[in-house]
């Protein structure tokens, strides 16, 4: 074993690569749940957008139609959920899970002619002198633009949900859709476009991983993301912020754990692999005992009566 | 436009209509998909749902129902009764991953024993070894009031690195050559979950799930557990009122459900699947959500959705052979039969009626 080998610069550049995908798919589940809706078909969403912006940028030869398609292949699926909870009024766990399910199956249907193919490479930031520079430029200046995209989004929601209107029409229908209809607000409406805005993050996300961070496709290669990143929203209360910072920590633990792996530490690499779905757990644990900050319309059906 | 309408009461005709018009709806869904892949939509559902049943080699097909059925009755169970109470398990897979390690371990340990308790003990193995796996989700609920979704799926993917681990290390077959898996239980005949009549397909799991079937009808109709169950599901708060213990109730349904995955997956291991290796366990978890919905959350309901999600696997793998129909096809297929009855359970509960938007 040799812990020496772990470069601590790169641990932290790919940190953030790991983290990217967690964080896309959180920051838009979020604002859903702002919204007063719980989808659990994150995962659902990720594996069908990582496997339609594979097919794209694989097919097209250019990266940025691939991520393009997987956020529309994200929405498209999210629109089934539209379907299920604003239209036919289901319960919303069970059209979450449903989503998953279908989303799985449809993605492995989609991407069988698509195992063992490389897709093109994105290409990295790279400013001159910037980039360059020791241990700064790795870790903030030599990345993909996907990454920095995930920021800027996190970015704009926290501004959207704080300082604007439409944030905090978003926020009444989240805490009292009730009283939101009764104030002349589209409570559907608003809550369909927080899903779409969901499904296509959730989507962003899944082809990070397929077109960035592995690169390539194999069936479930999502591997729970999506389910972390809805333990994510919860540890972050709701917060876009603390979302970020979720989300890297969850990318650490990641990589740090790949690396350990590869350092050959005594560990079995079963119990190393096992361990971000432990963490997960306990995180949500500790967490779990504040449960004021959850939005109070969560979960539940809105049934205009009048 | 359209209005929904609150009925007063679930329609009762609604309520056994839909899962029937879900089938219907998915198969010329799931016909117009099999289209578009390139295959003859009506010769394909045939194959998945005539030839197992009646075709020219049904004698074959027709006890594969009863195996594959087995595992989706019993888990399918278990769950609907922490659905019906709005207590989500949806980490079946992962107890049913433990309960075949536990049971299969505490045969393994025997070998080469040979003795009429070995297969009882594993039995009760597997049930435990799921009930625990369920119980951390269920304790953390009742004490720190931890999301149970969210952690009993987080389980799954540690179960099935613990089954990695254990089919590459603990329980690996010291005779077999260096690869992966555990001793063949179908070769050790004290711990064999072996057909109970020939060629019947009819193993201990079967008659397992139907005693589950029996025992849960009863339970939700006649006791007064049941009853709790129910009311927690329909009426949160009168429960609360009426003296329902909501922390009993989580551990009851979370324990139940994994102690029948937990058997679900021993007497898949000990039996149709044989050993433990990196991947024996196939979603049996997973579709059995989708089966208690379809069974409407009903012991004879869930019966007859296990059987029919039973012969949509059967089918499809005939599908697969004699077609080249895509193994991914059917799990869209049955993905899809979720949702339709999800959509069209709006039926049970609202009226649709067509109205001139009044004025103010």
């Amino acid at each position: 074993m040799d812990l020496s080998q772990i470069n601590p610069v790169l641990l932290i550049a790919s940190l953030m690569v790991a983290a990217t995908p967690i964080l896309l798919a959180a920051i838009g589940e979020l604002v859903v749940e702002r919204a007063g809706v719980l989808n659990l078909g994150v995962e659902g969403m990720m594996i069908t957008g990582a496997i339609c912006g594979f097919a794209v940028a694989v097919e097209s030869g250019s990266p940025l139609f691939g991520f393009v398609a997987a956020a529309v292949g994200g929405a498209v699926l999210s629109l089934l959920f539209v379907l299920l909870t604003q239209v036919a009024l289901a319960n919303q766990v069970a059209s979450g899970l449903a989503l998953t399910l279908f989303g799985l199956g449809l993605s492995s249907l989609l991407g069988q002619g698509y195992v063992g193919l490389k897709p093109p490479p994105t290409p990295r930031l790279d400013i001159p002198v910037l980039s360059d520079l020791p241990v700064v430029g790795p870790i903030l200046f030599s990345h993909d633009p996907v990454l920095y995209f995930g920021i800027v989004v996190v970015a704009a929601t926290w501004a959207l949900l704080k300082f604007t209107r439409a944030g905090l029409i978003l926020r009444a229908v989240g805490e009292n859709h009730d009283a939101a209809h009764a104030l002349g607000y589209k409570v559907v409406r608003i809550r369909v476009l927080a899903i779409l805005f969901g499904g296509a993050c959730a989507g962003l996300g899944g082809a990070y991983i397929s077109l960035i961070r592995v690169p390539q496709w194999t069936e479930g290669m999502t591997a729970g993301v999506g389910w972390i990143a809805l333990a994510l929203v919860v540890f972050a209360s709701w917060k876009p912020w603390r979302v970020l910072l979720g989300a890297y920590l969850f990318g650490g633990l990641t990589v740090l754990q790949l690396n350990l792996q590869a350092a050959g530490v005594a560990i079995p690499v079963e119990y190393l692999a096992m361990s971000p779905y432990v963490i997960t757990i306990v995180v949500l644990v500790i967490l779990s005992a504040d449960k004021s900050r959850a939005p109070a319309a969560l979960g539940r059906v809105f049934h205009a009566t009048r | 436009m359209i209005v929904l309408e609150k009925r007063p009461q679930p329609s009762q005709f609604w309520s056994l209509a839909t899962p029937i018009a879900a089938v219907v709806a998915t198969m010329i869904f799931g016909g117009l998909l099999f289209a578009v892949l390139g295959k003859n939509p009506v010769e394909a559902i045939r194959t998945i749902f005539w030839d197992p049943l009646l075709g020219e080699f049904a004698f074959y097909y027709r006890p594969q129902l009863l195996i594959k059925g087995a595992p989706l009755v019993l888990i399918a169970i278990g769950l609907s009764l922490g659905f019906k109470a709005g207590i989500w398990n949806i980490g079946a897979e992962g107890q049913y991953i433990i309960g075949a390690l536990t049971g299969a371990g505490v045969g393994l340990a025997f070998y080469p024993m040979e003795s009429w308790i070995i297969f009882p003990l594993m039995v009760l193995a597997g049930a435990l070894g799921g009930w625990a796996w369920a119980m951390i989700p269920a304790l953390l609920k009742v004490k720190f009031g931890t999301n149970e979704i969210l952690v009993s799926l987080m389980l799954v993917y540690v179960a099935e690195q613990l089954l990695a681990s254990m089919s590459l290390g603990l329980l690996k077959n010291p005779e077999g050559f260096g690869f992966p898996g555990s001793r063949n239980l179908q070769q050790y005949d004290s711990a064999h979950n072996a057909e109970l009549i020939a060629g019947s397909g009819m193993h201990w799991g079967v008659v397992a799930a139907m005693i589950t079937v029996i025992f849960a009808y009863v339970l939700l109709n006649r006791h007064m557990l049941g009853f709790h169950i129910r009311l927690t599901g329909d009426a949160p708060r009168a429960a609360r009122f009426a003296g329902v213990n909501p922390a009993r109730l989580i551990l009851f349904c979370l324990g139940i459900s994994g102690a029948l995955a937990g058997l679900a997956g021993l007497f898949e291991v000990a039996g149709p699947a044989g050993q433990i290796s990196i991947d024996f366990n196939t979603g049996y978890g997973f579709t059995a959500i989708i089966v208690a919905f379809l069974g409407r959350l009903h012991p004879i309901g869930i019966l007859l959705a296990g059987l029919l999600m039973a012969l949509t696997y059967i089918g499809g793998e005939i599908a697969q052979s004699q077609m080249g129909l895509p193994a991914a096809a059917i799990q869209v297929f049955q993905g899809m039969l979720l949702f339709f009855l999800l959509a069209l359970d709006v039926l049970t509960n609202f009226r649709i009626r067509l109205k001139t938007r009044e004025v103010a």
